[in-house]
């Protein structure tokens, strides 16, 4: 099927829009056996050891929360803030469904409450909170939540004095929330604005994919700005800028290696590296 | 340019004035008839724009004839002096800015410009900012900043430009350095929505102390264009999305997204410029008097406490 649809593709693109099957969405593997993208197929233990990344195409796997939390917390142990928040739906924003059901129904499909969670605990024994979004949830769109638990995260590292990391993973700001999730990128800026003031480190990862009103807010916002290998970044999404210039898109435009080039990230840093050079750079800020 | 519902409104209008002229030409008497045509039209007017829908709306803040922002400029102030670039790559026609005075105060202003004709809007780029329009800005900011002039934004973009280049010198850290250093500027900031407020686009100089929306403007995360074709895999749903969005000054009024409603002429702000641009001059002068009231620590604090205090969510 997946295949069919791809050879389909190279003659003809019948429809518009996005076409990505529901198994393609899926943030974590959970069958016995994993095929990357290059069609290297590996046991989902062995990836799970290998900080999900494919030993040998180096491909790294689209993760969730639950999966950085337990790359980077010291013995997976952290106690997560802000558990039982959920969307509200100022607008009653109906478009295929209402907006209150997709979010229940993504609720129980994907057993998250919303695109981000937070949680306090060691890295390489300091003390961190981290804010991770989900893919699964609605694409990682930024809504209130996203935006609620990030201000949140940033009054805590404020209190507490401790370097605030922001996992982003997103599709940019969440249409159904209209106004109110363009106003998420102005709140988590303001929050960002005070933590810079008060001179706390706040390193901003960035993985595949983030977009949209994410990048032009605070995924672009860290002292220091890294990502994972191969990671899209942009603002604009490339079928938008494809149908602007009219043109296709130069091999590698808007990933990580070419947004480092640019000038926007200060390094691009492999999973499987990922907690101990934030070890390091934390105790180069400390010491 | 005369939109759908703008038409019968036209027609009256050009019937009346064939009608005057055939009064003055034939030397007759039809000022009765006049009157009650000149009733009819202000009924009708009345009519159209009370019931206008979110879309009409959308079309009358994209109307060709509309006052764009160098138009309030060099109306509200006696003296302006126009500042260019971002001292770094080139200076961006999409976003102009400058020292001008309101009635002997000075300010600085700053917005997004739109061309008038077809030669105009490529140079404007159709009110579509590159990274240095948002860099240039942010330039101007710090100046006003650091001569403690206060600051007015005049929106008006269908977005930030998605093109190669833009991406290629950062268009999203450009937007997001803006968000996050207005929220720190010292200096008052009044923002006005003068015509379309597209997403980062538009929220990249809208941060501010006080900021209003013309009545007939939009201010969302998204076009309900693209909205429709996102959610409903078509073009053609832009009338649903325009009511989904809740795009217009009174739904973001009523959602306590901005601070006011600066009415319009009837008819529309490219019925009446000179009373359009009355009413902004009144508003900028009425809320300066205001926020200058407080110190430079209040209107911050207060800023960053209105913004934050945005997002509907529950929690058990």
């Amino acid at each position: 099927m997946g295949l069919n649809l791809t050879y389909m593709a190279w003659f003809k693109r019948k429809d518009a829009g996005i076409k990505t099957s529901t198994e393609e969405k899926k943030d974590t593997p959970d069958g016995l056996w994993y095929k990357t993208p290059k069609g290297n197929i590996i046991h989902t233990r062995e990836l799970k050891n290998n900080s999900y990344v494919c030993p040998d195409d180096e491909y790294h796997v689209k993760i969730g929360s639950k999966e950085y939390f337990e790359i980077l917390f010291d013995d997976n142990k952290f106690t997560e803030l802000d558990t039982d928040m959920i969307s509200g739906d100022p607008l009653r924003f109906v478009d295929s469904k209402p907006y209150t059901q997709r979010i229940q129904e993504t609720i129980s499909k994907s057993n998250l409450k919303d695109a981000a969670r937070t949680g306090i605990g060691k890295l390489n024994g300091m003390e961190v909170i981290i804010t991770c979004m989900d893919f699964s949830f609605i694409g990682g769109s930024m809504g209130s939540v996203v935006g609620e638990k990030i201000s949140r995260a940033i009054d805590h590292a404020l209190e507490h004095k401790i370097p605030f990391l922001m996992i982003s993973k997103s599709g940019g700001a969440r249409m159904m929330e209209a106004g109110f999730s363009l106003m998420q990128m102005a709140k988590t800026s303001a929050k960002l604005a005070l933590l810079d003031e008060a001179k706390i480190p706040y390193i901003s990862l960035l993985t595949d994919p983030t977009t949209g009103g994410v990048t032009a807010s605070y995924a672009m916002l860290g002292d220091f700005n890294i990502a994972e290998p191969g990671a899209l970044i942009g603002f604009a999404g490339p079928r938008v800028i494809r149908e602007t210039i009219g043109k296709d898109l130069p091999k590698g435009f808007q990933s990580s290696e070419f947004v480092l080039e640019h000038g926007f990230l200060d390094f691009i840093i492999d999973r499987r590296q990922l907690k101990n050079r934030l070890g390091t750079l934390l105790n180069l800020l400390k010491n | 340019m005369v939109l759908e519902f703008e038409k019968p409104i036209a027609d009256l209008e050009h019937k009346l004035r064939e009608m005057k002229e055939l009064a003055k030409g034939k030397n007759i008497d039809l000022s009765s008839d006049i009157e009650s045509l000149e009733d009819k039209l202000k009924t009708l007017k009345k009519e159209t724009f009370q019931n206008l829908t979110r879309w009409q709306r959308v079309q009358l803040s994209r109307h060709s004839d509309r006052p764009y922002a160098l138009d309030y400029i060099y109306e509200i102030t006696k003296d302006f002096i126009e500042l260019h670039g971002d001292r770094n790559v080139k200076d961006d026609k999409a976003m102009v800015g400058g020292l001008g005075d309101i009635d002997g105060k000075t300010v600085m202003f700053i917005g997004q410009q739109k061309g008038r004709n077809t030669k105009q809007r490529q140079e404007r780029n159709f009110g579509m900012a590159n990274p240095e329009g948002y860099r240039k800005a942010l330039r101007l900011m710090k100046i006003a900043e650091k001569f403690n002039k206060p600051i007015i934004t005049l929106i008006d973009t269908p977005g930030a430009f998605p093109g190669l280049e833009a991406e290629e010198r950062g268009q999203g850290e450009a937007i997001a350095l803006n968000l996050r250093e207005m929220f720190k500027l010292k200096v008052p900031v009044i923002c006005i929505i003068i015509g379309e407020g597209a997403s980062g686009g538009a929220l990249g100089i809208a941060i501010g102390d006080k900021v209003f929306m013309l009545e007939n403007t939009w201010y969302s995360v998204i076009s309900p264009e693209s909205c429709s074709s996102i959610l409903w895999r078509s073009w053609d749903y832009k009338e649903q999305a325009a009511e989904a969005l809740k795009l217009t000054a009174s739904d973001m009024l009523n959602h306590k997204l901005i601070d006011g409603i600066i009415e319009e002429p009837l008819g529309g702000a490219h019925k009446d410029m000179k009373t359009m641009a009355n009413l902004v001059k009144s508003t900028i002068k009425s809320s300066l008097e205001e926020l200058e009231g407080l110190s430079s620590q209040e209107r911050i604090q207060k800023r960053i406490e209105k913004f934050c205090a945005m997002g509907v969510f529950t929690e058990p």
